[in-house]
């Protein structure tokens, strides 16, 4: 088999994003990870490969200190890489999408590409839809189980108020993942020292004939959620401090 | 003037509450022509629902010969049909687990841009407010296409009525399945259940839970309010609770009028999923406990003697 990963570097998760200017963000001064839903969708990869034989190729959009978050794929079992590199922080998906579908059609004959849900920098949720349609290719998100069959892939995922829904996805096809559909390994020594010999093909994006001038929609301006300055405590015993709250959540905030 | 879409959405058979929010946001978007959309439940039925937050016009959707409850993909080139015949400048849904999913296929067909997981619209300036970096800032996105697709985050925006006059209508789209991807079965495991990510409070129960069974006590407090119960990721992890039930950067994202977080640490990956909450209230027994700085209301106490008494007190107060 042949399975494509889509793997994002992404700001660590508990990372402090210090806001630069308008739209940009302080990256040189953030620890960055494999955004960790693609996690789920590497181990998914390695493991069809490590039972019906083929190779995982990771492929990335990014920086070119993106390579690092490459690596760490590699180290749990991923054969090759590819990144596309871009000298912007953001890139619309429309964009990222077309980039990872002309590297992918460069590159060879996908079976599957697994991609996370979604990815918690830009949290766009889309770039996985807009890739397979650019392939015409079959797209199931969020999923946390899955079966291999013939031809076709039989996947599950929630859909919200408690309901599950099982579908047939037809071979080749995009598929997201999301937690439970496996744990994903930690590397060990041997496997990330053997990941730095592995091969990362490196280009650009206007090497792939894409231009980054099209995109549908820019990221304005970017701002620090406001924080809470912290909670008023309520004082007493417990009745007495249930009592208060009761109170100021029926009659201050309306919201009982 | 502007011709908005919404599509909405049912649970068994009904309207959701959470539509009402994103029809709301439709009408805040100058005086233009509302068109509610609906693909499952019945357009009769809700017609009354809907004009009482200002849609003009009820549509039920249909495929031309086929089922849409049968594919994904064929209820996103019926909208897409929909999108062309009413001439429609923006379709706003909800993004629910359904929604997210409807909507970025809608968008990957049709190569439009879409906001999913939206806060705030504004039509007029093109643009979009959205979480960014799991919930830590806030994008504002400008949309450059033709249509602009949003989903909103449910519970975003405040229902606010404003009674309209509904008409009937039903729209047939000429579309074909492409047929690559079948819903096979649609199980419900838990029939009662509110849907966490569209619940208007929500109880949490952290690690301190300590077992499943434990969550009863939280359940009866949220039901009292007529919310859902969730769990944090350390709580998921130790078997207490289903993965359905976390929320966080890797579970759910919720957005309540009220939060109730029960021996909660106030872990920011747990912030990522509820930061946008009204109101977050803590019960904590660590009176230093991260959490309180990012709360609005504090008990410093076990959960096991603070939610019995707010349970009691509810029962006598509401
Ligand atoms: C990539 C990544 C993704 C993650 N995603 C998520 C996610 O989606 N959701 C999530 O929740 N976490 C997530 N986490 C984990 C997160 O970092 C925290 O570890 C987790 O949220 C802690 O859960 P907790 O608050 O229940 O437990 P703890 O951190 O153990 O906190 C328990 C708190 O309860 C208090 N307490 C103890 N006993 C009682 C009692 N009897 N009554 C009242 N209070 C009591 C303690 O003082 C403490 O403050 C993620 C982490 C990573 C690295």
């Amino acid at each position: 088999m042949q399975i494509y990963v889509c793997v994002k570097h992404v700001p660590d998760t508990a990372a402090n994003i210090k806001i630069v200017g308008e739209n940009g963000f302080d990256d040189a001064g953030c620890k960055f990870i494999a955004n960790p839903y693609d996690e789920y969708a590497v181990e998914q990869a390695v493991q069809l490969v490590e039972k019906n034989g083929g190779e995982v190729i990771v492929v990335t959009v990014g920086k070119a200190v993106a390579a690092a978050t490459i690596r760490a794929a590699m180290a749990m079992g991923a054969h090759r890489g590819i990144l596309i590199t871009v000298d912007s922080q953001f890139l619309d998906s429309q964009t990222t999408a077309q980039a990872l579908k002309v590297a992918i059609e460069q590159d060879g004959k996908p079976d599957i590409i697994f991609t996370g849900k979604g990815a918690v920098d830009s949290e766009g949720f889309q770039t996985l839809y807009r890739l397979a349609a650019g392939m015409n290719l079959p797209v199931v998100n969020e999923i946390n189980k899955m079966e291999l069959g013939e031809g076709k892939a039989t996947v599950g995922h929630e859909i919200g108020g408690g309901a599950r829904e099982v579908l047939d996805v037809s071979l080749p096809c995009v598929l997201g993942t999301t937690k439970g559909l496996n744990e994903p390994r930690y590397p060990k020594f041997p496997d990330i020292m053997k990941a730095k010999k592995k091969e990362i093909k490196q280009i650009t994006i206007a090497d792939l004939g894409i231009s980054v001038d099209g995109a549908q929609s820019e990221l304005e301006k970017l701002e620090k959620t406001p924080d809470r300055s912290g909670a008023k405590m309520l004082e007493g015993d417990v009745r007495q401090a249930v009592e208060e709250l009761v109170n100021i959540l029926k009659e201050e905030e309306k919201v009982i | 003037m502007a011709t908005i879409g919404i599509l909405i959405e049912t649970e068994d058979g009904n309207v959701k509450d959470t539509n009402f929010g994103v029809l709301t946001a439709a009408r805040g978007q100058g005086d233009g022509t509302i068109i509610a959309l609906m693909m499952d439940g019945s357009a009769d039925g809700a017609k009354d629902a809907l004009g009482k937050y200002g849609a003009q016009k009820v549509v039920q959707l249909s495929a031309d010969g086929a089922d849409l409850s049968t594919s994904h993909d064929l209820k996103a080139r019926t909208l897409a049909a929909a999108i062309e015949h009413y001439s429609l400048d923006a379709l706003l849904g909800l993004a629910s687990a359904q929604g997210r999913d409807i909507f970025a296929r809608l968008a990957a067909f049709m190569n439009l841009p879409l906001a999913s997981d939206c806060m705030a619209v504004d039509m007029a300036a093109k643009t979009v407010k959205k979480s960014h970096f799991s919930g830590k800032a806030f994008a504002t996105i400008k949309m450059l296409g033709k249509v602009m697709l949003c989903a909103i985050r449910p519970n975003a925006i405040d229902a606010v009525e404003a009674p309209a006059d509904a008409a009937m209508e039903s729209f047939a789209a000429s579309v074909q399945d492409p047929g690559l991807v079948k819903v096979v079965e649609v199980k419900k495991e838990a029939a009662d259940e509110v849907d966490l990510t569209e619940a208007g409070v929500i109880v949490t129960g952290g690690r301190p839970i300590a077992s499943a069974d434990n969550y009863k006590i939280l359940d009866e407090c949220a039901k009292l309010l007529g919310g859902a119960i969730g769990a944090s990721r350390a709580a998921v992890d130790a078997g207490f609770a289903p993965h359905a039930m976390q929320v966080g950067q890797t579970g759910k994202t919720v957005s309540p009028r009220l939060y109730i977080g029960c021996g909660l640490s106030g872990s920011v990956q747990h912030f990522a999923g509820m930061k946008t909450s009204k109101v977050i209230v803590a019960i904590n027994t660590d009176k230093d406990a991260p959490i309180f700085e990012k709360c609005d209301y504090g008990i410093i106490g076990d959960l096991f003697d603070v939610v019995p008494v707010l349970t009691e007190v509810l029962k006598e107060k509401l």
